[in-house]
C-alpha cells in the first residue's frame, strides 16, 4: 500500500486532504513514525484510522455516503453495459449510440473515482450492484431501455440530493455535487431523446412512477442490502409534483403567480436512501 | 437529510423559525452599509482612508449563509433577466418549439429568483442583495446561435457556481435547497447545449472525461463574469466575504 499514492489519489477528489491533518508537518511526522514502526504502518487498518481521524468531526459517515453513491453508479454502469451489449442498441441511430456511450463513460469514471475515495478513507468499496437480467430481458425495444434509463437518471438526481447535506464541511460535498449535476445532464438528455421535457413535470409520460413520488412499500432498515449503514427512514420525502419549497408556496407565495407545473418543475426533489433502495424503485431492480 | 425545509407545515406560508439564524454582530455592521447600496466604507466618515477614497460602487454579498444565498440570487437575477429578454424578442430566431421550452426555462429562473428573494428576506431580514440591472448586447437576441451560446454560457456558469458554493453553507438545509435548484439548471444546460450542438449535453469542455465531474467554480471567478454584465460605473458585486 503506497501511502503517497493514496494521498495523491485522495487529493484529486478532496483538494483539502492535507489540510485535514493537523498540519502538513504532522502528516510527515506521522510518516516518520511509520518508518520506525513499518510493520504497523503497512496495514490498511492503520491508514484507515489515520484518514478517519483526518475527517472526523467534519461529517458523520463520509464512507457510508460514498458507498451509497458507488452503489448507484455501479447499478447505472451495469445497466448501460447491458444496453450497449444489446441488439436494440446495435440498431439505434449513431447519435443515440453516442449519447449512451458518453453517459456510460461518465458512470465508469464515477465508479473509479468513488472506489478510489472509499479506499483512501479506509473502506472496502461495494463490489457490485447489477441490474436484474430478467427485467432487462423484458426491455424488448430501445425505447423501453430509454424509459428505464430516464427512471434511473432521475432517481440518481434525487438520491445525491438526499445525502449531499451529510457531506457538508468536507470537499467531498463538492465532488458529490459535481457528480449530481452530471446525472441531471444525463436525465435531461435521455428525456429529450424520449420526446419528454428535459425536467420533471406533471405532463411526463412516466409521471406516476414511484420514482417521482415518495414513501416506502415495506419495512426499512438502517443497514443497506450492501452492508453499509444508511440513515433511518423518517417520513415520506416530498413528491416531484410538490409546489411548496421551504414552506414557501411557489404558486401564490411569491410576487408573481406561477402555475403548479412551473412551480414543480423549477425544483427537483430529494429521496432518502430507504426510498431509493425500496422495492418500488431502484432496490427492486438490483439483483442477479 | 434536510430536517428543517421539509414542507410539513404547508398550511402556513409563515417563516420556518428553525431556519432563522441570528445575524452575527459583524454581519450586522457590515450590512448597515451594504444595504444602502454602497459598502460600509463610504459611511465610515471617521476613517482616515475614506477621506481620499471615492464613493465605492462595490456591493458586498455579505457574510455567512446569507452571502451564499445572495450569490445564488445574483445569478438567478442574471439568468431571469436574460431569458425574459430572449423569449420576449419579437424577431423570431427560435423555432416555435424551442421558444416554448425556453419560455419554461425563463419561468423557472424567475421562480428561482423570486424564491431566493423570499427566503433571504425571511431568514436574513435586511440582508437581501439589491435588484440588479443587467446590460446585454442587443445583437445577442437577433441571432439564434448567439442567443443559444449566451444561454449555454449562463446555464453552465450557474451549474459550476452552485457546485462550487455548496460547501460554503453552514446549514445543511440550504445545501439541500441549492441542490434542488442546481439540478434543474443542469437540465437546462444539457438541453440548451444540445439545441446548439447536438450531442454536446455533457461534452468534455464542461464534464471532465477522466473523472466524470461537472465543473465547479469559485465565487470570485464567477462574479468576475457576472460583473461584466453590470454597468461598471454603477455597481460591481464583491464576494470577498462570502461564506465568512
Amino acid at each position: 500500500m503506497d501511502f503517497f499514492k493514496i494521498i495523491d489519489d485522495l487529493s484529486k477528489v478532496d483538494a483539502d486532504v492535507l489540510g485535514r491533518f493537523d498540519s502538513r508537518r504532522a502528516v510527515f511526522g506521522s510518516l516518520g513514525n511509520i518508518a520506525k514502526r513499518s510493520a504497523l504502518a503497512a496495514t490498511p487498518l492503520f491508514l484507515g484510522a489515520l484518514f478517519q481521524k483526518a475527517y472526523a468531526g467534519t461529517t458523520s459517515t463520509p464512507v457510508e455516503v460514498l458507498q451509497y453513491a458507488l452503489t448507484l453508479e455501479l447499478f447505472e454502469q451495469d445497466f448501460y453495459a447491458k444496453v450497449k451489449a444489446s441488439s436494440q442498441y446495435a440498431g439505434a441511430s449513431a447519435a443515440d449510440k453516442a449519447a449512451i456511450d458518453q453517459i456510460k463513460g461518465h458512470e465508469d469514471a464515477h465508479v473509479a473515482l468513488l472506489r478510489t475515495a472509499i479506499t483512501g478513507l479506509g473502506g472496502t468499496p461495494v463490489a457490485s450492484a447489477p441490474f436484474k437480467s430478467a427485467v432487462f430481458a423484458g426491455l424488448t425495444t430501445f425505447a423501453a431501455q430509454l424509459g428505464i434509463a430516464q427512471l434511473l437518471e432521475d432517481t440518481g438526481v434525487r438520491a445525491y440530493k438526499g445525502r449531499a447535506g451529510e457531506l457538508l464541511g468536507t470537499d467531498l460535498l463538492t465532488v458529490a455535487l459535481q457528480i449530481h449535476s452530471v446525472e441531471a445532464r444525463h436525465a435531461s438528455k435521455i428525456r429529450y431523446m424520449r420526446g419528454q421535457k428535459p425536467w420533471v413535470n406533471p405532463g411526463d409520460d412516466l409521471a406516476a412512477h414511484p420514482v417521482y413520488t415518495s414513501g416506502v412499500t415495506g419495512p426499512t432498515s438502517t443497514t443497506s442490502p450492501f452492508g453499509y449503514g444508511i440513515p433511518a427512514y423518517t417520513a415520506a420525502s416530498p413528491v416531484e409534483s410538490n409546489t411548496t419549497q421551504s414552506n414557501v408556496p411557489i404558486t401564490t407565495g411569491l410576487g408573481a403567480t406561477y402555475t403548479a407545473a412551473d412551480a414543480a418543475a423549477s425544483f427537483d426533489e430529494y429521496l432518502q436512501a430507504a426510498e431509493v433502495l425500496d422495492a418500488s424503485r431502484a432496490g427492486g431492480l438490483v439483483g442477479a | 437529510m434536510p430536517d428543517t425545509l421539509r414542507p410539513t407545515d404547508s398550511e402556513s406560508p409563515r417563516p420556518a423559525q428553525s431556519l432563522h439564524t441570528p445575524i452575527k454582530r459583524r454581519s450586522f455592521f457590515m450590512y448597515a452599509g451594504a444595504t444602502a447600496g454602497v459598502t460600509a466604507l463610504a459611511l465610515a466618515g471617521c476613517s482616515k482612508e475614506s477621506e481620499t477614497t471615492a464613493p465605492s460602487i462595490n456591493v458586498s454579498l455579505g457574510f455567512g449563509d446569507a452571502s451564499v444565498l445572495n450569490y445564488a440570487y445574483a445569478l438567478e437575477q442574471l439568468e431571469a433577466a436574460f431569458y425574459a429578454k430572449a423569449v420576449a424578442a419579437t424577431t423570431t430566431v427560435l423555432s416555435t418549439a424551442e421558444k416554448a421550452v425556453l419560455t419554461n426555462v425563463a419561468t423557472h429562473e424567475a421562480i428561482h429568483r423570486d424564491f431566493l428573494q423570499a427566503a433571504i428576506n425571511r431568514d436574513f431580514p435586511g440582508q437581501l442583495l439589491q435588484t440588479l440591472t443587467f446590460k446585454f448586447d442587443d445583437a445577442t437576441f437577433t441571432d439564434r446561435t448567439r442567443l443559444l451560446t449566451a444561454a449555454k454560457t449562463f446555464e453552465d456558469l450557474g451549474v459550476a457556481a452552485y457546485n462550487g458554493a455548496g460547501k460554503l453553507f453552514k446549514v445543511p438545509a440550504y445545501v439541500s435547497i441549492a441542490g434542488q435548484i442546481v439540478s434543474v439548471e443542469a437540465r437546462h444546460a444539457a438541453y440548451v447545449r444540445d439545441l446548439l450542438t447536438s450531442g454536446s449535453f455533457a461534452a468534455i469542455d464542461q464534464v471532465d472525461a477522466t473523472t466524470g465531474l461537472d465543473k465547479q467554480m469559485a465565487p470570485a471567478d464567477v462574479i468576475k463574469i457576472v460583473n461584466t454584465y453590470l454597468d461598471a460605473t454603477v455597481v460591481q458585486l464583491d464576494v470577498s466575504t462570502i461564506g465568512q
